[in-house]
């Protein structure tokens, strides 16, 4: 006797995946759970600081500032940019923000703006020669980018050098830490995902498929690839900017490989191009390096097995598995 | 002070060329940009060291094998890894980039970090050229270019690999046609790419030591050699590896050594706003680049 395997679309998903014509309650949490459930746990978890502990709350931190990275690798590659650079918008972010309340004293509640919209128009100026390309020349430059630019600093001397800028003001207090950063990634999250689905979202789409089409339609697919460099820009300094006051220390590490292979790794593994995968993927991925923190750099040579693996052999990633296994059921049926 | 701008800029641009042409060799047939060719040239490095001091082997052998298993590595990368996901321009260079941090990271972890690890040069020695004095290896290191190049040419003009080589970068669809294995090349480009990788190490390495930064410096000199030149071109290599390495040797002299590396980003932002398919690079330019 043998099988194969059916599969086949929950009842609700076939009348509700585009009209929603609800019946119970039930259904209701059926659609609603996804969302809900997640965020609600994001915003009750700062709350469970005794249950937890100060360590992986403060853990929580750097997950969301990874997922915003991971968020804006997305949406780059929504567009058919692939960046092995995110460290370029968190340096540019963390070092704008770190020098404005070095040099001028200003306060965190004005430097985080102004880094966050100041590094992402200096990245997307930095990238704008480059955007005319794609594919593997685009994810050449963007490797070297944070390079030089590190290395630029640490010779020049400038922006304090190799040692960084230190002593740069404090955030108020960790509920603020907390709630800022998952805040952030929250709206970046549903910001992004609502984006994607819109008509800008669907030109975006177009020109990583197809740009020559999207071109033939009359569209500047250049204004589109800007803009779109420039959302996920605002997306990484974010992180760059409130990683620097939270650390109150910027320096050469923003430019680290760090902050470009764990966005990717999340992303990739989460899967691409869903945005909630990147958010999963850095969910995972972060506690589980803060966990291994004891085996050092061995921990990015475990990011990169993680990388290819996911690449060949899981290349839908986490989040369209778990979509998948939501919306439908498996059975076994006999074939004759 | 000219004279030995001259004569050093001569030999930093061999370096350059020697450094880019096995990723651009491999990146003009099989399309795949191996971004693990810092880690393969690292590797060698290591490698060669290992042969010499744990298992005592004579240098020439060590130099031997290593070359072999490098370039067997790279054979076994393309076969394991990238055939499974060609054609995705995203899997491939995320898995290749994955790999090559893999294996530097490795090295780093296992502590290959101090100042001990270092490569000998072939003859000890120097000789006054002009009034500028120049060890043996840097001389080494413009004639192993030199002789590249011209293995290269021959190599890809008058054998059956070369031709196929050939073939597939000029067309895929037709060369299959024609009844050349696209798999095989691939893979024999990538063999070939890191075992040009493995030479450049054994040669430039014992220069200075053995870090695991270099890795990446590697990656960034072949990238910027190669999009100055044209990725794809091995004369657009070598007028770019003499832009850059003439730039770079002046930039040290007339101004601070620390500024050198910025020649770099200098040169790749110029080229790509001017002439965005690099100085030599004409073809693949409508479908790839813009």
């Amino acid at each position: 006797m043998r099988y194969r395997k059916e599969r086949l679309d929950r009842g609700i998903k076939v009348r509700c995946d585009d009209v929603f014509a609800l019946s119970s309650y039930r259904e209701v949490l059926y659609l609603a759970m996804p969302k809900v459930l997640p965020v609600a746990i994001l915003l009750i978890f700062p709350l469970l600081k005794g249950v937890v502990g100060l360590y992986y709350e403060k853990a929580l931190v750097i997950t969301c500032a990874i997922s915003l990275l991971a968020l804006s690798w997305d949406l780059m590659a929504s567009v058919g940019l692939i960046s092995l650079g995110q460290a370029l918008f968190f340096g540019a972010g963390a070092y704008l923000t770190g020098y404005l309340n070095y040099a001028f004293k200003l306060s965190p509640i004005l430097t985080i703006p102004l880094g966050t919209i100041g590094g992402a128009l200096f990245s997307t100026f930095l990238l704008l020669p480059v955007l005319r390309l794609r594919g593997v020349y685009f994810a050449i430059v963007t490797l070297t980018l944070p390079l030089l630019l590190g290395r630029f600093i640490d010779t020049t001397k400038i922006l304090g050098g190799g040692e960084g800028i230190s002593g740069l003001s404090p955030l108020p207090n960790l509920w603020f830490e907390l709630y800022v950063a998952i805040f952030a990634m929250l709206v970046c999250l549903f910001g992004f995902r609502r984006l994607i689905n819109q008509d800008y979202g669907l030109v975006l789409q177009g020109i990583r498929d197809n740009d020559r089409a999207v071109m033939s339609g009359a569209i500047n697919i250049y204004r589109f690839k800007v803009e779109a460099v420039f959302i996920a820009g605002l997306a990484g300094s974010f992180a760059g900017a409130f990683m620097t006051h939270y650390y109150q220390f910027v320096g050469i590490p923003a430019f680290a490989m760090d902050y470009s292979i764990v966005p990717l790794t999340a992303a990739v593994l989460g899967g691409p191009g869903t945005f909630a995968g990147s958010v999963i993927g850095a969910f995972i991925l972060v506690p589980l390096s803060e966990a291994l923190r004891g085996f050092g750099t061995l921990r990015v040579v475990f990011y990169s097995a993680i990388l290819i693996i996911c690449v060949v052999g899981l290349p839908e990633g986490i989040f369209h598995y778990m979509r998948r296994k939501y919306h439908q059921f498996e059975r076994r049926r006999e074939i004759g | 002070m000219i004279r030995s701008v001259i004569v050093y800029g001569l030999v930093s641009s061999a370096v350059l060329a020697l450094t880019a042409m096995g990723f651009s060799l491999t990146f003009g047939i099989s399309g795949v940009a191996n971004f693990a060719y810092g880690a393969f040239y690292i590797l060698s490095g290591f490698l060669v060291w290992a042969l010499l001091n744990y298992l005592k082997f004579p240098f020439v052998l060590a130099i031997v094998v290593t070359i072999g298993v490098v370039g067997g590595l790279g054979f076994v990368t393309y076969w394991s890894i990238l055939l499974r996901v060609r054609g995705v321009v995203l899997s491939e260079v995320i898995a290749t980039f994955a790999l090559g941090v893999g294996i530097l990271e490795l090295f780093r972890w296992l502590g290959f970090v101090t100042y001990e690890f270092t490569l000998p040069s072939f003859i000890k020695g120097m000789v006054v050229i002009a009034g500028v004095p120049v060890d043996y290896q840097r001389l080494f290191i413009i004639g192993i270019a030199l002789a590249l190049v011209i293995f290269l040419y021959f190599f890809t003009h008058y054998t059956r690999i070369g031709l196929a080589f050939r073939g597939i970068a000029q067309n895929e669809r037709t060369a299959i046609s024609l009844g050349i294995k696209s798999d095989l090349t691939g893979a024999l480009s990538l063999a070939l790419g890191s075992a040009m990788a493995s030479v450049a190490a054994i040669v430039i390495l014992p220069l200075g030591i053995i870090s695991i930064n270099t890795g990446y410096e590697v990656l960034l000199i072949a990238v910027a050699v190669g999009i100055v030149g044209g990725l794809e071109s091995v004369p657009g290599i070598l007028v770019a590896s003499l832009i850059l390495g003439y730039a770079q040797v002046i930039t040290g002299t007339y101004l601070k050594p620390e500024w050198m590396a910025v020649v770099y980003l200098a040169a790749i932002v110029l080229v790509l706003s001017i002439k965005p398919s690099g100085l030599f690079g004409k073809f693949k330019e409508l479908e790839e680049r813009v």
